[in-house]
C-alpha cells in the first residue's frame, strides 16, 4: 500500500540529491545506490512472493495428485508425468495449443502489416478526404468488438465461417490502435528522412521497407506483444463461433479439464493452466526489451 | 408508418432551433447567415430522422407507454444534437482550417504523384473496419429493436421495448430529485472552475465528483428491479469495475514506489512483478478457482490455521464472490499498471522533489504533493484502461471462477449480454443491452477526451 512505502533515502540529504537524480535510470536496469537498504529488499521480496504466489502455486499443484492437494502440500508432488499424460494425450491439449498459436501468429503478423501500411499513408502521403478517413478510423477506438459481438457472430456465421480459422483471425486483422501507433511513431521521426529518400528517387513502399522498417523494430515489438496477448487471451469470441473440439482454442479447451466425472482433479487443471501460459510468457520475455522501450516512447507523449 | 402530431411538432421545433442556432453561430464566425440557416435547418430536420425513420416513428404510436414516448423524444433530440454538431463542423471555418493539410502536424515529407497509393495502403484497414466493426454496429442497432431468436429465421419488430423493459423506477420522484441534484452540482462545479483560484479549482473537482456520484445513483434508480432485474446487473458492474480500478491502482502505485528505485536486483524484482501481465484472464480465473476452492482451497486453509477465520464458500456468498473476482482482476492487471507507474515514477521531476525536501516536506508529504500530482496523467490513463478491462476482459475470469453466480452476483453487464443472447437465445435483448453498455463506453471516452487537456502535471 502507498502509505507503507518506505521513505526514499536518496532525497534525504539535499547535497546528494542532484547527482543521484541526474543519472539516467533504465527501466529494467539496476545500479548500486542509496536506496539499497535491507528493508527495501525485504519489502520488495515479500511483495514479489505475494504477487508471484498464484503462479508458483499453480506450478506446484500441477505436479500433485488430489491426495497431496487436499493435504495442502506446498512442495512438488510426483504426479507430473501422470498429469501430463492426462492433459496431453487424453484431453489433447496440444491441438488447442496449436490452434491458438496459429491464430495468434496470423493476427500479430497481419495486424502489424496493415498498421504499417496505414501509418505510411497517414504520415507520408496526402490525399483528398484524409481528415474524414482519419476520423472514420479514430471513431472505431470507441467501438470495442464486444459491443457488437452478437451481430458480428450473425454476420460471420452468414459467411459460413463457423468453426474455421477465418472466423478467429480475419475480423481482427486491422485496428485503429495499431494504425495510430505507427502514425505517431513515423511522425516523430525526422522529416529529412523522407525528403532524402525522395531525392534519391525512392518510392513510398521502398521508403517503408528500407528506411522506416529498420527504425520501427521497437514499436513493432511492443505492438507484437500486445497483439499476441490480445489474441491469446481471446475467450468470448471463440466460445461463440467455435463448437468443434478440433478447431477450438486453448482458453476454451482448458474448460474440458474441469469437473471430470464428478470430482475435480486439480493437478491436471493447473498443469493445463501452466502449459497455456508458456507461449505468452515466452513472447513477453523474448520481446521484453522492445516492449519496454516501445512503452517509454508512447508514454512520453 | 404513421407520424403523429407531437412527433411532427418536435421535429419542427428542432428544425427551427437548429436554423436559429447555426445562423447566429455562422454570423459570429464570419460565415454568411444563409449558410448557417440552411445547415441548421437540414441538420435539425435530418437528425431526428436518423433514428425515427428506421424505427418508423413507432415510439409515438397509440399503444406505447410513457417510457417508450420519453425514449422516443430522447432519441429524436439526441439525433438532432448529433446532426447539428456535424453540420456545424462542416461550416465552421476553424474546423475547416484544421482539415486542411497545413494544420496537420503529423503529415510530413509527403511523396507526390501517388494518387491511388494511399487507398491501396489503407484498404486492408478500411475493409476490416467496415465489414467487422461498422457493419456489426449498424446491425446491432437493428437487432436491438427486434425479437430475434438464435437460429430462427424470422424476426418481429419490437420498437424500443427491448430497452424500455429494462427501465422501471420504483420511485420516479427520487429519479428526478437525484437528476436535479446532479445537474446542480455540475453547474456549481463549472462556475467554480471559472474563478481560476486554486481553492475554487479544488472545490470544483469535489463538486464535479459528487455530480458524477449523483448521476451514477440516478442511473441505479432508473433500472427495473423485477423481470429483468437490470438494477442488479448495473450494481454488480459498478462494484466490480470500481473495485478493480480503485484497489488495482492503489496497490500498483504502492508497489511501483517500492520497485522503481535504483536498487540491486531491480530487474529481477520487476520481472517477477510484471509477470502476471502475460497470464490470460480466463487462466487467472482458473488459478483463483483452485486457490479459493470451498473444499480444499489453500487460502481458506491458511486463514483458518493462522487466524482461526472461517472463510465462507464464495460460490454461495455474493460479497465474497465479488471480492474474489476483484482480486483476480487486480492481480491480472497489476503487471500492466506497474509498467506504466514505474516508467512514470522515473520521470518525476527531481528538482521538485529536491525543493520539497528543502522546504521540510517528509517522505509522505513528498509522495502526496509531488509524486501523485506528477503521475496524474498516467493515473488517469490507467483508470480508463482498467475500466475497459473490467467491462470486457473480466468475462473469461468470471466464466471460469463463478459463471456469473451466486444468483447473478458476479454477472457484469458483458456477462449478462452473453447469458441473454447465447444460452438464452434472445439476440434482440442481448443487442439492446450491448447498446446500453456502449453508452457507458461512449461516456467514458468523452470524459477521457474532455479531461486529457485539463489534467496536466506540473513537470516535463
Amino acid at each position: 500500500m502507498a502509505t507503507t512505502a518506505p521513505p526514499q533515502p536518496k532525497v534525504s540529504r539535499p547535497g546528494a540529491v542532484r547527482e543521484d537524480l541526474k543519472r539516467k535510470r533504465p527501466l529494467l536496469g539496476y545500479r548500486k545506490s542509496r536506496a539499497d537498504r535491507w528493508y527495501t529488499h525485504l519489502a520488495l521480496f515479500t511483495v514479489c512472493v505475494v504477487v508471484a504466489f498464484p503462479l508458483l502455486y499453480a506450478m506446484i499443484v500441477s505436479t500433485q495428485g488430489n491426495a497431496e492437494f487436499f493435504a495442502y502440500q506446498l512442495t512438488p508432488g510426483n504426479r507430473l508425468r501422470d498429469n501430463f499424460d492426462f492433459v496431453w494425450n487424453q484431453r489433447q491439449l496440444g491441438g488447442y495449443l496449436w490452434n491458438s498459436t496459429i491464430q495468434a501468429i496470423i493476427i500479430t503478423v497481419g495486424k502489424t502489416i496493415t498498421a504499417l501500411l496505414a501509418g505510411l499513408a497517414f504520415v507520408h502521403l496526402d490525399f483528398p478526404g484524409k481528415w474524414w478517413i482519419f476520423w472514420f478510423v479514430l471513431v472505431t477506438l470507441m467501438m470495442p468488438t464486444e459491443i457488437s459481438i452478437i451481430a458480428l457472430f450473425q454476420i460471420v456465421s452468414g459467411f459460413g465461417w463457423g468453426n474455421t480459422m477465418y472466423a478467429l483471425t480475419i475480423p481482427f486483422l486491422a485496428s485503429a490502435t495499431g494504425a495510430f501507433l505507427f502514425r505517431q511513431h513515423f511522425a516523430n521521426l525526422p522529416s529529412d528522412l523522407s525528403e532524402a529518400a525522395q531525392l534519391d528517387g525512392a518510392s513510398p513502399t521502398q521508403f517503408l521497407w528500407k528506411i522506416l522498417l529498420p527504425l520501427s523494430w521497437n514499436v513493432i515489438g511492443a505492438l507484437a506483444v500486445i497483439q499476441f496477448l490480445y489474441s491469446w487471451n481471446m475467450y468470448l469470441w471463440p466460445l461463440m463461433v467455435i463448437n468443434e473440439q478440433s478447431a477450438q482454442v486453448i482458453q476454451i479447451g482448458l474448460g474440458t479439464l474441469r469437473n471430470i466425472g464428478g470430482g475435480q482433479s486439480y493437478g491436471p487443471l493447473m498443469l493445463g493452466a501452466v502449459i497455456a501460459s508458456i507461449p505468452p510468457t515466452l513472447v513477453f520475455i523474448l520481446l521484453q526489451k522492445q516492449f519496454l522501450s516501445g512503452f517509454s516512447i508512447s508514454s512520453e507523449k | 408508418m404513421e407520424i403523429t402530431l407531437p412527433a411532427m411538432l418536435a421535429i419542427a421545433v428542432t428544425t427551427v432551433t437548429g436554423a436559429v442556432l447555426l445562423s447566429r453561430a455562422a454570423e459570429s464566425a464570419g460565415r454568411t447567415r444563409q449558410l448557417g440557416l440552411a445547415a441548421g435547418a437540414v441538420g435539425g430536420f435530418a437528425g431526428p430522422m436518423l433514428f425515427m425513420l428506421p424505427l418508423g416513428f413507432c415510439t409515438f404510436g397509440p399503444e406505447q407507454g410513457a417510457a417508450d414516448i420519453i425514449l422516443g423524444y430522447a432519441l429524436l433530440l439526441s439525433g438532432a444534437a448529433l446532426a447539428l454538431r456535424i453540420a456545424w463542423t462542416l461550416i465552421d471555418p476553424v474546423a475547416a482550417k484544421e482539415r486542411t493539410r497545413s494544420q496537420d502536424t503529423t503529415t510530413q515529407g509527403v511523396f507526390k504523384n501517388h494518387p491511388y497509393l494511399p487507398w491501396v495502403l489503407l484498404s486492408p484497414t478500411l475493409i476490416v473496419l467496415v465489414v467487422f466493426l461498422y457493419w456489426p454496429a449498424g446491425r446491432t442497432l437493428t437487432l436491438s429493436t427486434q425479437l430475434v431468436r438464435l437460429g430462427a429465421p424470422q424476426s418481429v419488430d419490437r420498437c424500443v421495448s427491448n430497452f424500455t423493459e429494462l427501465v422501471g423506477p420504483t420511485s420516479p420522484t427520487q429519479v428526478v430529485i437525484t437528476l436535479v441534484l446532479a445537474v446542480t452540482l455540475f453547474f456549481v462545479s463549472s462556475r467554480l472552475s471559472r474563478r481560476g483560484t486554486a481553492d475554487a479549482e479544488r472545490w470544483a473537482s469535489y463538486t464535479s465528483t459528487a455530480g458524477v456520484a449523483a448521476l451514477l445513483f440516478m442511473l441505479y434508480l432508473v433500472w427495473s428491479v423485477e423481470s429483468p432485474d437490470y438494477q442488479r446487473v448495473y450494481l454488480v458492474t459498478l462494484i466490480i469495475s470500481a473495485g478493480t480500478v480503485v484497489f488495482g491502482l492503489m496497490i500498483s502505485l504502492g508497489i511501483a514506489y517500492l520497485a522503481y528505485q535504483p536498487i540491486r536486483g531491480a530487474g529481477v524484482y520487476r520481472t517477477f512483478l510484471i509477470w502476471p501481465y502475460a497470464i490470460s484472464p480466463p487462466i487467472a480465473g482458473l488459478i483463483f478457482f483452485v486457490m479459493f476452492d470451498p473444499n480444499a482451497g489453500i487460502i481458506e486453509h491458511w486463514l483458518n490455521t493462522l487466524f482461526g477465520f472461517d472463510l465462507p464458500n464464495y460460490r454461495q456468498s455474493a460479497l465474497l464472490a465479488q471480492i474474489v473476482v476483484i482480486l483476480a482482476s487486480v492481480w491480472k492487471t497489476l503487471g500492466y499498471n506497474l509498467l506504466f507507474y514505474i516508467a512514470g515514477l522515473q520521470t518525476v521531476p527531481g528538482d521538485q522533489l529536491e525543493a520539497a525536501t528543502i522546504d521540510g516536506a517528509n517522505s509522505w508529504q513528498r509522495f502526496r504533493w509531488v509524486v501523485i500530482p506528477a503521475l496524474s496523467p498516467i493515473t488517469f490513463f490507467l483508470i480508463v484502461t482498467n475500466l475497459t478491462y473490467a467491462f470486457f476482459d473480466t468475462f473469461g475470469t468470471i466464466d471460469y471462477l463463478t459463471a456469473g453466480g451466486p444468483a447473478g452476483a458476479t454477472s457484469v453487464a458483458m456477462y449478462e449480454i452473453y447469458r441473454v443472447a447465447i444460452p438464452g437465445r434472445d439476440l434482440g435483448r442481448g443487442a439492446a443491452q450491448s447498446l446500453i453498455l456502449f453508452l457507458g463506453v461512449v461516456a467514458l471516452t468523452m470524459w477521457q477526451f474532455r479531461s486529457t487537456g485539463k489534467r496536466v502535471s506540473y513537470g516535463s
